[in-house]
């Protein structure tokens, strides 16, 4: 046979019957693969557009600048629950941030990963990542308790219980901003004679700030949807604005909690406006974070 | 600064079997002076015997060669030369590396110190996501170096590396701008910023095309009037053409535990080595026989 033959016979070959790509088993399996995906999906759209409908009636200026008020149930509003909010996320950040940076920082940089110490802590910080949130609200308690604080539902106290939420969460991530720094940066700066302390400052940590932005950020935005923790803190209704650590303070999802356990429709009205709001904060949250990400995201 | 190289340094040998002809370079049979020694050197990585006995010596601006098959501990040995090795947890040396006669793994010896005189370049460009300037004024600002003018020591270094005419007007830009060879060259460039004594390169040449090979092998030749540099290579070419001495590792099979323990088997002039070597699995090993 020619060769011209037996290429053409080939060609055939890899052109004719159906490919396998195509069977009925995985036309099933794919069928599968997008119900499931369409059905998470769904759930969550017609959640979003019931909230928003439930809620448009509210969408007025006095749902954010108007405090609660429970004789006009009409333009009661979230003003102490989103400055509360605010507050409690800058503080908690204060806290959380440096902390945890600090934490991977040691466990990624100087611990010996062989130590059984660290190793305890190693498998310990997985953990408290998936302990439920309220736990973190009792200890609070105990720390607000422990420092002599007789009202605890104060900013201070909020923001304690939130930072040992998301502190593990910050240093999960960090330690993984951390670790994508190449071995060879840090080899190319002690090689110089930097010190190991040196070696961190000036290229690990700077190389690794936008991932652990991004990190932390996502963190706070898990934190700021948190209502369980705030209310075993004992969080309620507030009607002035935070003036300060010490001062007294509800937040959003706090509110929402009490205006949807309350019978009249304008509450409920008021309580999908309300979530909208909260919505709104996090997708701003998470995109201040995308933003970091794709704008100082490097490949090495 | 005059060249320890000179025919005059070195009293005449008596035979000229004694005496290496380099071009203009003569060579005693064995480094007078030695800058670096490592003496009955043993590296484990954890149970694992990675380097045995090794002794070797590295004369004054000399380049000397370490090759060898992958594995046999090449890099294990260049790494424990500035104490790099410190940085692999399980690593543990045992015998002398001696730098002009002291040992580096004493316990006084503070290894940062030992690194600001033992330079490092690895194998992949390693530039830091800084910009060309900051990459060469790192090292200095590190390390404390009095500096009278910066600008004046990023040139010199810049020079000194072959690499100012091509990026002089862009020094305020990213490292990682430049071409893998531009980089390689940054990253000597910066080594020799901090003034070294010695300059370690493993591997420098492997990520590199021939064009880009070839400037940085004149640029070896180069440095060696100032420095001594060490070179660890898997190309048998380089190592014939920069080297004045080379070493020639292999790996050797545990007969229990059938670990694969790195050791020397030969270090001569390069010319002997390439020429007429004593031992078989040298000759073996440069004439492309080795498995
Ligand atoms: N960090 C480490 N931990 C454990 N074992 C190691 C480590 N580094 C090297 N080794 C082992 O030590 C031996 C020598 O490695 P080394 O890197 O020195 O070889 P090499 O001669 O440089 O090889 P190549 O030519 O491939 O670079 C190898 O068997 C290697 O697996
Ligand atoms: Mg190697």
């Amino acid at each position: 046979m020619s060769t011209a033959a037996t290429a053409a016979a080939q060609t055939v070959r890899l052109t004719a019957g159906r490919s396998r790509e195509r069977n009925v088993g995985s036309l099933v399996f794919l069928g599968l693969l997008w119900f499931s995906l369409f059905f998470g999906v769904m759930v969550l759209v017609v959640l979003i557009i019931d909230t928003m409908l439930k809620g448009s009636v509210r969408f007025d200026s006095d749902l954010l600048f108007s405090y609660e008020s429970s004789l006009n149930p009409e333009s009661t509003g979230f003003r102490a629950g989103i400055l509360g909010s605010l507050w409690l996320m800058v503080t908690t950040a204060v806290m959380a941030v440096p902390l945890g940076i600090a934490a991977a920082v040691y466990l990624e940089e100087f611990s010996n990963s062989r130590r059984w110490y660290n190793r305890i802590i190693e498998v310990n910080l997985q953990n408290l990542a998936a302990v439920p949130s309220i736990v973190y609200g009792l200890l609070a308690v105990a720390v607000m308790a422990l420092f002599g604080f007789q009202q605890k539902n104060i900013v201070l106290g909020g923001a304690i219980a939130l930072a040992l939420l998301i502190l593990p969460v910050v240093i999960i991530t960090s330690r993984e901003a951390l670790r994508a720094v190449p071995r060879e940066i840090r080899d190319g700066s002690l090689a110089l004679g930097a010190t190991q302390w040196q070696t961190t400052w000036r290229q690990t940590l700077p190389s690794a700030i936008p991932g652990i932005a991004t990190g932390t950020i996502l963190g706070l935005s898990r934190a700021i949807g948190e209502a369980a923790p705030l209310l075993l803190l004992g969080l309620g209704a507030v009607r002035f604005d935070p003036e300060g650590v010490l001062s007294r303070v509800t937040a959003l999802p706090i509110q929402i909690y009490r205006l949807s356990t309350q019978s009249q429709v304008a509450f409920q009205e008021a309580a999908s406006a309300g979530i909208i709001v909260l919505l709104v904060m996090i997708l701003l949250l998470n995109g201040v974070a995308i933003f970091i990400r794709n704008k100082f995201q490097r490949s090495w | 600064m005059a060249s320890a190289t000179s025919a005059d340094t070195f009293p005449q040998m008596g035979s000229l079997g004694d005496v290496h002809m380099s071009g203009e370079r003569r060579l005693p049979a064995s480094p007078v002076n030695p800058v670096m020694e490592t003496r009955d050197l043993n590296v484990f990585y954890g149970d694992f015997h990675a380097v045995h006995d090794v002794n070797l010596s590295y004369g004054r601006h000399e380049i000397t060669a370490m090759i060898g098959p992958s594995g046999c501990g090449k890099s294990t040995v260049l790494r424990c030369l500035n104490r790099m090795n410190d940085l692999v947890a399980s690593a543990r040396v045992e015998g002398e590396v001696l730098y002009h006669g002291q040992d580096v793994y004493e316990k006084s010896v503070d290894p940062i110190a030992v690194r600001t005189h033992i330079g490092m370049v690895f194998q992949k460009p390693n530039p830091f996501p800084k910009s060309i300037y900051d990459n060469i004024a790192y090292g200095p600002r590190v390390t404390g170096m009095k500096v009278d003018n910066m600008d004046d020591l990023v040139e010199e270094a810049l020079r000194g590396a072959a690499l100012w005419d091509e990026v002089k007007d862009k020094l305020k830009q990213s490292a990682y701008g430049l071409s893998g060879g531009q980089q390689q060259r940054l990253c000597i460039a910066r080594t020799i910023a901090t003034r070294p004594d010695v300059i370690l390169m493993d591997e420098p040449c492997s990520a590199l095309d021939p064009i880009a090979t070839a400037r940085v092998e004149d640029l070896m030749l180069e440095l060696r009037n100032e420095y001594t540099i060490i070179v660890v290579t898997h190309n048998m070419q380089q190592a014939a053409r920069v080297s004045d001495r080379t070493a020639f590792f292999t790996a050797r099979p545990d007969e229990t535990t059938g670990n694969r323990t790195g050791l020397l088997v030969e270090y001569d002039l390069t010319s002997t080595i390439f020429s007429n070597p004593n031992d078989k699995r040298t000759e073996d090993y440069i004439s492309g026989r080795f498995g």
